[in-house]
């Protein structure tokens, strides 16, 4: 169970460890190498040493094409290098979809991504937002990516963004890492510069802890900063709100999961007062019920 | 009971065999293989591929047969004979192929499209034609996309010239198999959107409370490596039925002895993704014969068979009982369940799956035995889990997630998960060649491969490079000695198979060295083996894992005659 306990104090210090492991998991480590490839001597094998000779030359020519002509093993031999590592794969996850039972103001909340293409170089499409229940959006936002693979766990993510919410209709240049931080956790880290020259970020983590096999508990977590005021936004500079939320969902199947949680977020600092002055309120806590699915 | 014996084959075997194969040799009961008269030379023999259903307990499933069975027919053949095998592609949509596994065959006649020959086309047809120069249990599937796991797979049996030295009253061909109603391309997306999307025996609260999980420190530092012990098999249980000749435990596929008989038992796995520990509880099983090569009798409770891999096993059963044949898939996820029967409609009970095994820090490559006790420091370890200096000359891309630090030789210890079982579990140092080997020279050099991966991504590779990503192949000599060392950086296991090639496994046998086509390469472990590259042409070198294939763990391998200085 200290597992556990050490999971939760992990959860809390999240957005530290986003950018983190992307940068150390390249590095080597010293103490190794001294060990490394200690097995060549420990091999069972009696055969005696082998001496090294030198590879023979790569050929040139394709051994069937003598056979059957170059002509008809053409096509084969593309179609084989193409299934054999080439093929181009897709995936839409909607991460959340529910409803949010807050008191008073019932609302609603998205968030979603896909992806197309290969192994390293993708296209990736993500969407969120939030509003009142039988309103249209006040917060939403559609991105448009390339990614690209940097290590086993992240990528590195380089696009647009644009509002498409009640508020100004900004377009933002974007650069992101997304990717699986040690102990499991999934983390998403992205920097905006909108097309007025304002710099915000934002910062995004959940971990999935499995009860059961279906059965999984999902803390997750919310920061987003801003590098200066934007009044016309209501976002002050600094840490300008934060969410946490924990989800119960049971899977279905892998692609299907509806879930029921409790969400919270505040703004705070100089944003806070800006929502106070406009009579919005800073945030609470909300009962949501929702539906995690992918295909 | 038909007498089928062999003794009874024999006697009346001239009676109007089939050229065309046994087809319909896989039935629910089997009195045991019919024996095809003397071999005729130029025989001709017919398969024809095409879509079919298969019913899977009650549920139809898509799926491809040939000469409408699954597995395809039983090609019984006899060393020294020629054949010519016609292959009808019936599909109406895609190529097709055929490989002939384990056969030395000329390198056009290998069956693989884009290496060997440019494939069958839907509605044409393809004679292969070669000489048979080799006996034993070997089988044949498709190399064409992923037809081999929709049920495009048979055995063959090629008997000895003259007499058969291992000596038996009745014999029975058993294909391992695994077979899933989801269609093999969502099977493969399905990985590669979520790597543990079969897995339903991950590690949960609810396991670690009840003790059948990892401690709580282990998890934490298996947790920061982003690595999951439950991650023994890719597809799992959860989609897949086992089958045993193409009939599921349910189907009770039964195989007909008679008390005191000694019976040859040859299995063939022929599964797109499944290990199987094999085992008939009360009997002790003698292998003999190994990827279709006699090995010096070795008896063992239990064995491994990783796919694509062919063992033949003597079984004396002694009493007139009905005695399981269990087929266990590597994470229990399941098993393929047969009956060993006096009679038709005994049906022996079948034990319960085991308990799913852990991954080990070994199965990392990190084995602490040959480590110094100073140097047992967490901290340190897990950053030498992807360490250049371990493997100079890997490209260190996404696709390679860690570089075992300490690849142990595990081909002294009993395949993953076995190592507790309680009972002798056959190991590949048991395996020692009947026959002297042909070629004892030294290898002239040594060639050092390493099989990476990343299991978040579902990448698979050679050396941290896909075919897809490769245009040249590896070269050979003709005639030329070579020793290969596979090391394997991934916690998976890794079926390797070089194609138009017998290679000796280097365990210290001498020159009775184990002659393998494939051979299993254990999680963080390596596996030595030499090789002499006699066979000119081009040929496929791959994991045979079909969804690591189809990911891009394969190469070609070139063997061209020595160019005149």
């Amino acid at each position: 169970m200290s597992a556990l306990l050490h999971r939760a104090a992990l959860v809390a210090l999240l957005p530290l460890s986003v950018a983190a492991p992307a940068l150390a998991q390249d590095m080597p480590a010293g103490e190794m190498a001294d060990h490394a490839h200690m097995h060549h001597a420990d091999a069972p094998s009696a055969e005696p040493a082998t001496a090294q000779a030198a590879p023979p030359p790569v050929p040139t020519d394709h051994a069937a094409d003598a056979v059957w002509g170059a002509d008809a093993m053409a096509p084969s031999r593309a179609l084989l290098q193409r299934e054999h590592g080439g093929m181009a794969m897709n995936q839409v996850m909607v991460d959340l979809a529910e409803v949010q039972f807050r008191q008073g103001r019932d609302g609603y909340r998205w968030e979603g991504e896909g992806w197309w293409g290969g192994d390293i170089n993708r296209f990736v499409a993500k969407t969120q937002g939030e509003g009142d229940w039988r309103r249209a959006p006040d917060d939403a936002e559609v991105q448009a990516l390339y990614a690209r693979a940097i290590g086993p766990y992240y990528n590195l993510q380089a696009g647009v963004r644009q509002d498409i919410g009640k508020g100004p209709k900004r377009t933002y240049a974007v650069i992101g890492l997304e990717g699986l931080a040690p102990y499991w956790f999934e983390t998403e880290a992205s920097v905006f510069l909108s097309d007025k020259g304002d710099v915000t970020a934002r910062l995004e983590g959940w971990y999935d802890q499995r009860i059961t096999q279906r059965l999984i508990i999902q803390p997750r977590a919310e920061v987003n900063l801003a590098a200066q005021n934007v009044p016309e936004q209501g976002v002050g500079a600094g840490l300008s709100s934060a969410e946490a939320g924990l989800r119960l969902r049971y899977e279905v199947a892998r692609e299907f999961a509806p879930y029921i949680g409790v969400s919270w977020e505040r703004k705070l600092g100089r944003t806070g007062r800006y929502a106070d002055s406009a009579g919005e309120g800073r945030g609470g806590a909300a009962l949501v019920l929702g539906v995690r699915a992918w295909f | 009971m038909a007498g089928t014996t062999r003794r009874g084959a024999l006697k009346f075997g001239g009676a109007g065999l089939l050229a065309t194969g046994w087809g319909g040799w896989a039935t629910r009961v089997s009195a045991g293989v019919p024996m095809l008269p003397p071999a005729l030379s130029g025989q001709d023999i017919e398969l024809r591929v095409a879509h079919r259903m298969l019913r899977i307990d009650g549920r139809d499933t898509h799926a491809i047969g040939i000469n409408g069975g699954i597995p395809g027919p039983l090609l019984r053949l006899r060393e020294g004979q020629d054949v010519r095998l016609t292959v009808i592609n019936d599909l109406h949509d895609e190529d097709t192929s055929v490989h002939w596994h384990g056969l030395l065959v000329p390198f056009q006649m290998d069956g693989v499209p884009g290496i060997s020959f440019p494939g069958i086309k839907a509605g044409e047809r393809f004679t292969y034609e070669f000489p048979l120069r080799q006996s034993g249990t070997y089988w044949y599937h498709s190399h064409s996309g992923l037809q081999e796991q929709m049920g495009h797979y048979g055995p063959i049996v090629i008997d000895p010239v003259g007499a058969d030295p291992i000596e038996c009253d009745r014999e029975h061909v058993v294909v391992l198999s695994d077979h899933s109603a989801m269609h093999p391309h969502v099977i493969f997306k399905k990985l590669k959107q979520q790597g543990g999307y079969f897995n339903y025996q991950k590690q949960t609260l609810a396991g670690q409370i009840a003790g059948r999980d990892q401690k709580g420190a282990d998890r934490l530092e298996w947790g920061k490596m982003r690595m999951d012990p439950t991650d023994i098999s890719d597809v799992t249980g959860s989609t897949y039925r086992f089958l045993i000749n193409g009939q599921t435990a349910r189907d009770n596929w039964t195989g007909l002895f008679r008390p005191g008989e000694r019976l040859r038992l040859r299995f063939i796995n022929a599964s797109a993704m499944t290990i199987f520990n094999v085992r008939i509880p009360g009997l002790a099983m003698t292998v003999v014969a190994a990827d279709g090569v006699p090995v010096k009798p070795v008896t063992v409770d239990e064995f491994q068979i990783a796919n694509a891999e062919t063992y033949d096993v003597i079984v004396t059963p002694a009493d007139a009982n009905a005695y399981g044949l269990v087929a266990e898939a590597i994470d229990r996820s399941g098993m393929a369940f047969g009956t060993l029967a006096p009679r038709a409609g005994m049906v022996a009970v079948a034990p319960p799956l085991r308990r799913r095994p852990l991954a080990t820090m070994k199965d990392m490559g990190m084995d602490m035995a040959g480590m110094d006790p100073d140097m047992m420091d967490m901290s340190a370890m897990h950053m030498g889990m992807r360490d250049k200096r371990n493997a100079p000359a890997l490209p260190l891309g996404p696709g390679v997630q860690t570089i075992a630090p300490m690849p142990a030789d595990r081909t002294g210890e009993p395949g993953q998960g076995l190592a507790d079982a309680g009972h002798k579990a056959l190991v590949y140092t048991d395996l020692v060649a009947r026959d002297a080997n042909p070629d004892t020279r030294p290898p002239g050099r040594t060639i050092e491969i390493h099989l990476t991966g990343n299991m978040e991504r579902y990448m698979w590779a050679f050396d941290g490079k896909k075919l897809s990503e490769v245009g040249e192949p590896i070269p050979f000599t003709a005639g030329e000695r070579v020793r290969i060392v596979l090391i394997n950086d991934t916690m998976m296991n890794h079926p390797i198979h070089l194609h138009g090639h017998f290679f000796e496994l280097a365990t210290g046998k001498g020159d009775h060295a184990p002659r393998k086509h494939t051979v299993n390469v254990q999680p963080g472990g390596m596996v030595t083996f030499d090789l002499t590259a006699d066979a000119i042409g081009d040929w496929a070198f791959h994991c045979h894992m079909l969804y690591h294939m189809h990911a891009g763990m394969m190469r070609v391998v070139s063997v061209r005659p020595a160019v005149a200085a």
